[in-house]
């Protein structure tokens, strides 16, 4: 329905408001249509969302630095640590790299902007709705506290069945249910702003490219979105359907999950595994993407194995789709699918291997330049590799049956999901900050950050896997002296402040160079694809003129020369003779003579000339409305019946306002 | 995944916001939004076909369903879709009154189907077949509920449409939006027909008693 | 938008060719009604049950080539919309298979 709304016309329009037009200020952010700017406020929301995260974290580990911990009772620790994976998970990992993607979709593919700039607004305000209203539970009687995987039945009754029953609570909906009402609504909302990315970024991929940007001359980077939204695309009905299912059955008493009256907890973990690996292939693509962006710039070379490190993308993406059994080997599956599903994982390993020699390929040889996006790019390949490692052990089902629930499995997905996502986050956070800010992140600093945070990373998570087979259970909110666990828990928690000590330092770094970085001028690293060709920052239109793209690192072919016998020699801008060559086509890919392909936009009528889409108040409004029916939910009674109707009415009046408004007013 | 197709020049056109596929960026949003829901409606068929054995103690599939009625609206929701065809193929020749006819005529068989969707609903709750009776009941009617609240969501936009052909807001040049939103409806009508003989008609006749004698 | 130069030369289908689908739609639903009628369990589930879904098969292709033209469409609307049928069938088969077939049968 959205999608009929991105349409140029020309018929006259009417709309209840007037256009906004603010360009700066409170409002100009939040009409914006501009991906850069929504990039930026992704980028802010979502590390706000991991600072929470982190904070959620060093409680857990205040909590287990010493047996028989007081600081936090058995329900707050059940709440932070769901919390901690759920807004990691879905409000830090995955809206940092929507914040990239956002960002630099556009500015890679040489595109003035995504396909449909209010929907991309729109699944930011949803997103951020998503995050208030998940919250919200703090002041609605507990946040949820099942765990981000919420397993039923436990998901039903509750880790302690006897809480909020007390009518005198004055709710006439249990405490457990509200929690898991919020679980559930607040996930469906922030699925809806990943459905709606996807499809954005989809039809921008295929539709949106400059001219002689063939699939396969798009940046790496881009390919990771491409292949990231497909997974969403798939994997967020799924999760849907499984949330709208213990939806109904916590709080309208249906018996979907519920082994008491017929149904199967069993079914619960298909649905939510089926979601949930290809959603862990969502958490880890980007960061690969970003790693191959930043490892050739500072190799100075190629990236190794281009076309290998695409296909074994689409191969993980694929893949990724049969093995979610494997989180369910303790669930009694029977002999065969536990073979077929500890196969299967082992192959994905195999695509994930290809990835990980091919940056060692890139890396290998090439005149290296030490710089921090380098040392957290580098720091991915190391970790990951670590963490990749202790997954595929869990493909042995007996010794799987071993790990399942203990710190082991713990410290493997932070190796993945910490020493994967977030090292290739900060990598390109250091790579592209020049670009957004115009300003030069301080590196001295920047290596003091990457200092702290591989050594904190590491005392922090690999005593995990010692403590994971010495037995120690996860979940637990304290644990008994005289197990053997006190120095191990000890020294993890001395890690966590480590860490946090590395991100006080990357904000103290971010805050100074805002005002005092070096200024960085548009190809600061030396860069080899054509988001380096604009301005830093980039204007709104992004490209005065579009670029014609002849080659898969367009910008380096610009400027330099090889011929393959010497090292390549820097030519003066434009005059580089491999600039408007095919001399990087596959067999089968035509290049586009950059005479026959039509100007994307006004060519050499300046800047003036450029038609941008206008800013709108409506995503904001249809995205405020989803939120305010879902407290109705949470509330019950007549609050809900009023809540849904306020609710639903603000959706589908801001829908109806934004399909009746011209996506670009007329000058 | 060949490249080679997409990789095609683009067409000469002066619009300023040509594709690079030459496609139209809505009809291939709404492509791919259904590829999504087909997961969305997966997971909710399947979740039925899983659970409509497990009757508690309530009605089967055979000893609740109307099969004549059910069939009944099937044959409306078959020829709304119909109905939808024949709207666009009058707005691609420009002829907008019988536009607005099928258009009208599409969104009332889509009410119709409604209607009798809430008379099931309403019959099977005083036979004691309820949201909560059993997993079979439960898995029943999220799956036809949803399809229901797809049906209206149809409903509305088809409405809107006629609505704004009858202020005359909806030109000619717009017939690629009646497309997309034909799209969803035959979407939401293969669907039901899926539904139709999956969730009704095979599980009915598995679930009739062997005949006696 | 103008009309792109790919749907000048993808014409969609017209509308008789449309009004003879619909009756074979309806034709197709009745025989599957018809079916669901005649037949006796014995023979509903050796034959009635495969007669059906292979009607439903049918009527669902129908549809989604004639009615939503994918038959006339660019391919790349046919891959996206057959992904998405592909991956639900395939990965709730699974699941499927895994509940009826279970850890009883050794599955």
């Amino acid at each position: 329905m959205t999608a009929i709304a991105e349409r140029p016309t020309t018929t006259p329009r009417r709309s209840v408001f007037r256009r906004p037009t603010a360009e700066t200020g409170p409002w100009s952010w939040i009409t914006t249509v501009d991906h850069k700017k929504i990039g930026i406020l992704y980028f802010v929301t979502a590390f706000f969302f991991f600072l929470v995260g982190g904070v959620e974290a060093l409680l857990i580990r205040l909590q287990l630095a010493q047996p028989g911990g007081t600081l936090l009772t058995a329900d707050q620790y059940n709440q932070i640590f769901t919390m901690h994976g759920l807004t990691m998970i879905f409000f830090a990992v995955m809206p940092l790299g929507a914040a990239f993607f956002n960002y630099l979709l556009p500015l890679m593919i040489g595109a003035r902007d995504v396909a449909f700039p209010r929907l991309n607004a729109f699944s930011y305000w949803v997103f951020l709705a998503a995050g208030i209203f998940l919250y919200s539970g703090i002041l609605l009687g507990g946040l949820p506290d099942g765990g981000w995987f919420n397993y039923a039945p436990l998901n039903l009754i509750g880790p302690n069945p006897t809480l909020g029953v007390d009518p005198s609570a004055g709710s006439p909906i249990p405490e457990h249910v509200q929690r898991m009402v919020l679980y559930s609504i607040g996930l469906q909302i922030a699925g809806i702003a990943s459905l709606a990315s996807s499809v954005n970024f989809i039809v921008t991929v295929f539709n949106m490219r400059a001219p002689g940007m063939t699939l396969m001359r798009m940046p790496i980077f881009v390919w990771s979105i491409f292949v990231t939204s497909f997974l969403m695309l798939f994997a967020m009905p799924v999760i849907g359907v499984a949330l709208w299912q213990l939806l109904f059955d916590v709080r309208y008493g249906t018996s979907f999950f519920n082994p008491a009256s017929g149904g199967d907890p069993v079914l619960w973990q298909h649905m939510f595994w089926l979601f949930g690996h290809p959603e862990v292939y969502i958490l880890i693509l980007p960061a690969f993407g970003m790693v191959s962006e930043v490892l050739p710039v500072f190799s100075r070379k190629p990236l190794f194995g281009y076309s290998a490190m695409v296909f074994s993308m689409i191969a993980i993406a694929f893949l990724g789709w049969g093995v979610w059994a494997h989180h369910m080997f303790a669930a009694g599956l029977g002999p065969v699918a536990n073979s077929a599903f500890g196969l299967s994982t082992m192959f994905i390993a195999v695509p994930t291997g290809v990835k990980i020699f091919n940056w060692l390929g890139t890396m290998w040889g090439g005149r290296i330049r030490i710089t921090t996006p380098l040392l957290f790019a580098a720091g991915l390949v190391g970790m990951f590799t670590i963490g990749g490692l202790s997954g595929v052990t869990h493909s042995i089902v007996p010794h799987d049956w071993q790990q399942t629930d203990t710190y082991y499995v713990v410290a493997h997905f932070h190796y993945v999901l910490f020493g994967g996502s977030i090292f290739g986050i900060f990598s390109a956070t250091y790579f592209y900050f020049p670009k957004v800010t115009g300003r030069m992140l301080d590196e001295k600093l920047g290596k003091l950050h990457f200092a702290l945070m591989i050594i904190g990373f590491n005392v922090t998570f690999f005593p995990m896997h010692i403590l994971g087979l010495w037995g120690m259970p996860r979940r637990i909110y304290t644990y008994a002296d005289g197990m053997g666990w006190n120095f191990w828990n000890l020294v993890e928690t001395i890690g966590a402040f480590i860490i946090a000590a590395a991100i006080l330092v990357f904000m103290v770094n971010v805050t100074r160079s805002l005002r005092h970085g070096a200024v960085a001028g548009n190809d600061p690293w030396d860069a080899r694809t054509v988001e380096w060709l604009t301005t830093s920052p980039p204007p709104p239109y992004n490209f005065e003129e579009v670029p014609h793209v002849s080659a898969r690192d367009e910008a380096w072919h610009r400027k330099y020369v090889s011929d393959g016998s010497q090292a390549p020699r820097r030519v003066p801008a434009g005059a580089s003779p491999d600039h408007g060559t095919p001399d990087d086509a596959s067999p089968g890919e035509a290049a586009v003579p950059a005479a026959e392909a039509p100007a994307h936009g006004p060519a050499h009528d300046g800047a003036s000339a450029i038609h941008m889409p206008s800013p709108s108040y409506y995503p904001a409004i249809a995205a405020l409305g989803l939120p305010i029916a879902g407290w109705g939910v949470v509330a019950g009674g007549a609050v809900q019946v009023a809540l849904l109707v306020l609710g639903g009415t603000i959706i589908i009046s801001g829908l109806f306002g934004w399909v009746l408004e011209p996506s670009a007013e007329d000058h | 995944m060949a490249t080679t197709d997409m990789s095609a020049p683009l067409p000469g056109t002066d619009d300023a916001h040509a594709t690079t596929l030459g496609l139209a960026n809505d009809k291939m949003a709404m492509w791919t939004f259904i590829g999504s829901e087909c997961l969305f409606f997966g997971a909710l068929i399947s979740t039925y076909l899983i659970y409509f054995g497990r009757t508690n103690e309530g009605p089967a599939p055979a000893g609740i369903f109307d099969i004549p009625f059910t069939s009944a609206s099937t044959f409306i929701l078959l020829m709304s879709s119909l109905g939808m065809v024949l709207a666009l193929a009058a707005i691609q020749a420009g002829d907008m009154r019988r536009f607005r006819t099928w258009t009208m005529a599409t969104a009332l068989m889509g009410a119709t189907f409604l209607a009798g969707q809430f008379y099931e609903f309403s019959v099977f709750a005083a036979e004691g077949f309820n949201l909560t009776t059993s997993p079979f009941s439960s898995s029943f009617f999220v799956l036809t509920g949803f399809h229901g609240l797809h049906v209206a969501l149809g409903i509305l936009m088809l409405l809107s449409m006629w609505a704004a052909s009858m202020m005359g807001r909806l030109p000619q040049q717009l017939h690629t939006t009646v497309e997309n939103i034909g799209l969803y409806w035959h979407f939401v009508d293969i669907v039901w027909i899926i539904i139709f003989t999956v969730v009704y008609l095979i599980p009915a006749a598995i679930t009739i008693a062997p005949p006696t004698g | 938008m103008a009309r792109t130069e790919y749907d000048k030369e993808h014409a969609h289908p017209g509308v008789g060719q449309y009004v003879e689908i619909g009756v074979i739609l309806a034709a197709m639903t009745l025989l599957e009604v018809i079916l669901y009628e005649s037949f006796d369990r014995g023979l509903m589930t050796a034959v009635g049950i495969p007669a059906l879904i292979v009607l439903t098969i049918l009527k669902f292709m129908l549809v989604v080539l004639w009615f939503m033209h994918l038959r006339f469409d660019h391919k790349l609307f046919r891959r996206l919309f057959f992904a998405g049928v592909a991956l639900a069938v395939v990965v709730f088969g699974i699941v499927g298979a895994n509940f009826y077939l279970g850890p009883q049968t050794g599955f």
